[in-house]
């Protein structure tokens, strides 16, 4: 009646506003896969037969694995001469590559942790990768102080056990507080990731066909039956452990920047660090994930699961992050003029024009002019020119350590005391082992594990809504 | 051991979220106590549908920190300034301002196992034998099936009634699971 009646003179009394046009979301996993498919697909990578990319990949970075331990053998049998540096760089690459870990790591939890609470839904298929390369980076990063202390078997003494000599360890320290920071930042890292496993290793344990499968998956499946009673209980806990890392993976790299800005040197003494640590840390960790994913997702084949607008949303966070620490890096500057003290403002003009500008330079490439072509979104869709961008992040990141480490302390506040460092074999072999561990563990892991949270994925599909009409609702029934 | 095997459960398969939360709003209301829903991801909803209350690991959780906070606190306070007293730069013995970042983290560090072990135990995990691990067909409660599982020591549990139930909300498969 009302359609028949309706002309352009008449104005019905009660006029129903035509529904808003819903805003299509770009869908998290594309072409409509279903339950069963992300399931054979994550789980598929770990079940079929090594392929030979993956021992392509494995031997080098076992045998660059190997040469780093060697080169810590080497370091610990003839002492820390090997190594370049010495008075007045007492610290180099040990704590330049220590710092480049611990940041790439920071990703990670915010990835699982931030972008949880958040509530972005886009991190289900980049989080358990991107919680594994944290852990893996932690390790190496937890390497570097241990063995930069010379005399490696008393590194224990950095930990509250009552010893021989009667005496504790001294609290006032941000070194202390570092050993601290890092080891709850490792430990908490990893148990989020198997809080989140938990669910997928019962997956596997479902799919397992061999004995020695069942047991191992079963066994750290804790005999999970995907009760709702247990999930209740599930996400309330994976929501309470992203709130507690939340906190975390802010104080980590703070502290960490502490043992800078606690100091009284030159280039250190800013009470910017903490924040602008904590942005280059994101920074730097983004360019690893960007780094680690765009080829994993082209070997796995996994193009439906961490889709283009993934990659577009991980360089957006990049490019913020990135803006955030040139930000820093002027504003450094600007205080080191405007705050009136020479010798800030000597350790500034040093670091730009003194003998380490090289190293300055590369820096304010890579990690400030580099992200921000991500302001296109042509660039940001293309994974080869990101992938490209990722490696210059990662570089720039490492760099700005070495600048802010060697160029603060090569150069004392008497000219008698003036250095340059230039780093040994050692040093080099050492930093390029560690990525052979970081690789060789990142490789065992997606041997291994489901490198996606499959039941993470599966929930945040229209299948799985009790409301949509894929989870089989119907019409209007809710 | 006895040679008849007493019935454990019935299990019912379902092919979507929304039937299985029609089933379970069913299954409460019917009366019953000893349920449970198994899905391969958490379903929105399904918490009030089943009539959960609020999870209780936050409890867990806040005497984990709060046990963290005061290890770190009286920690320091023992060492720095009671058992080995030596003044540094000039700074205090002990304050709580420097102990702060030590203390902090090993507040989120004993949060994150309250968090953890709190929820293995009001979950009952590591759970070493569970006759539902006997179905067959159970196996894709972590893939792509929904399950309601009544158990046969539920007080209103009967082998056909309960049955008859499972069959009208529309599951399409119904199995006793012996224990």
């Amino acid at each position: 009646m009302a359609a028949t009646t309706r002309s352009h003179h008449e104005t019905p009394t009660l006029t129903v506003a035509p529904a808003p046009k819903e805003l299509e979301r770009e869908p998290l996993v594309l072409n409509n896969r279903s339950l069963s498919w992300i399931t054979a697909t994550i789980a598929g990578i770990v079940e079929g037969k090594t392929p030979k990319w993956w021992w392509a990949f494995f031997i080098p970075s076992a045998l660059v694995m190997s040469m780093c331990f060697g080169m810590i053998a080497y370091l610990i049998s003839a002492g820390i001469g090997v190594w370049g540096l010495n008075q007045p760089v007492g610290w180099a690459w040990d704590i330049t590559n220590f710092v480049f870990w611990i940041g790439i790591g920071h990703a990670g939890t915010l990835i699982s942790a931030v972008l949880f609470l958040l509530r972005q839904k886009w991190r289900t298929s980049i989080n358990r990768a991107a919680e594994a390369m944290t852990l893996f980076a932690v390790a190496c990063a937890g390497i570097f102080p241990l063995i930069h202390v010379g005399r490696i078997w008393f590194a224990w003494w950095l930990f509250p056990i009552p010893n021989a000599n009667n005496i504790w360890p001294q609290f006032r320290s941000p070194l202390l507080w570092d050993v601290f920071a890092v080891s709850t930042y490792g430990t908490v890292s990893l148990l989020f990731w198997y809080t989140g496993l938990v669910p997928d290793l019962a997956t596997m344990r479902d799919r397992a066909k061999t004995k020695i499968r069942k047991f191992a998956y079963g066994f750290f499946a804790l005999g999970w039956t995907g009760s709702n009673r247990h999930w209740s209980n599930y996400e309330k806990a994976y929501l309470l452990l992203a709130g507690i890392s939340t906190p975390l993976v802010l104080s980590v790299h703070s502290i960490v920047s502490f043992d800078f800005a606690v100091s009284v040197v030159p280039g250190w003494h800013t009470t910017i660090f903490p924040p602008y640590f904590v942005a280059g840390a994101i920074f730097s960790g983004f360019g690893m994930v960007l780094t680690l994913m765009i080829p994993l997702r082209t070997v796995c084949k996994l193009h439906d699961l961490i889709t283009i607008r993934h990659i577009d949303l991980m360089c957006k966070v990049t490019m913020a992050t990135g803006s955030i620490v040139g930000y820093a890096y002027a504003m450094e500057f600007f205080i080191a003029w405007y705050g009136g003290n020479p010798y800030e403002l000597y350790a500034f003009k040093n670091r730009a024009f003194g003998p380490y500008w090289w190293a300055y330079w590369s820096m304010v490439s890579c990690n400030v002019i580099c992200p921000q072509l991500f302001w296109f979104k042509a660039i940001r869709q293309n994974v080869v020119i990101v992938f490209i961008i990722s490696i210059f992040v990662n570089i720039g990141m490492w760099f700005e350590r070495f600048v802010i480490i060697v160029t603060s302390l090569h150069r004392d506040y008497l000219p008698s005391s003036w250095g340059y460092f230039s780093p040994t074999p050692v040093d080099i072999l050492t930093f390029v082992g560690s990525f052979g561990l970081f690789l060789t563990l990142f490789l065992l892991f997606m041997r291994f594990l489901p490198m996606i949270a499959i039941s993470e994925v599966k929930g945040v599909t229209p299948q799985a809504d009790p409301h949509h009409p894929l989870g089989g609702a119907k019409e209007g029934h809710h | 051991m006895s040679d008849t095997p007493k019935p454990y459960a019935l299990l019912a398969e379902f092919e979507t979220p929304a039937d299985v939360m029609q089933a379970a709003r069913a299954v409460r209301i019917a009366g019953f106590r000893r349920w449970d829903v198994h899905t391969p991801f958490p379903i929105h909803g399904m918490d009030g549908a089943m009539g959960i209350k609020n999870s209780k690991v936050g409890y867990f959780s806040f005497v984990g920190g709060v046990i963290g906070l005061t290890i770190g606190m009286s920690m320091i306070w023992f060492m720095n300034k009671y058992d080995y007293p030596i003044i540094v730069g000039g700074k205090p013995l002990f304050s709580p301002l420097f102990a702060f970042p030590v203390s902090y983290e090993l507040t989120i560090l004993l949060a994150s196992f309250g968090t953890l072990l709190g929820m293995c135990f009001l979950n009952r995990l590591p759970k070493l034998y569970n006759p539902i691990f006997k179905s067959q067909r159970f196996a894709r409660a972590s893939d792509d099936r929904f399950f309601v599982v009544i158990e046969a020591s539920d007080p209103k549990f009967s082998a056909t009634e309960t049955r008859k139930l499972l069959e009208n909300l529309g599951s399409k498969s119904i199995e006793l699971v012996e224990d």
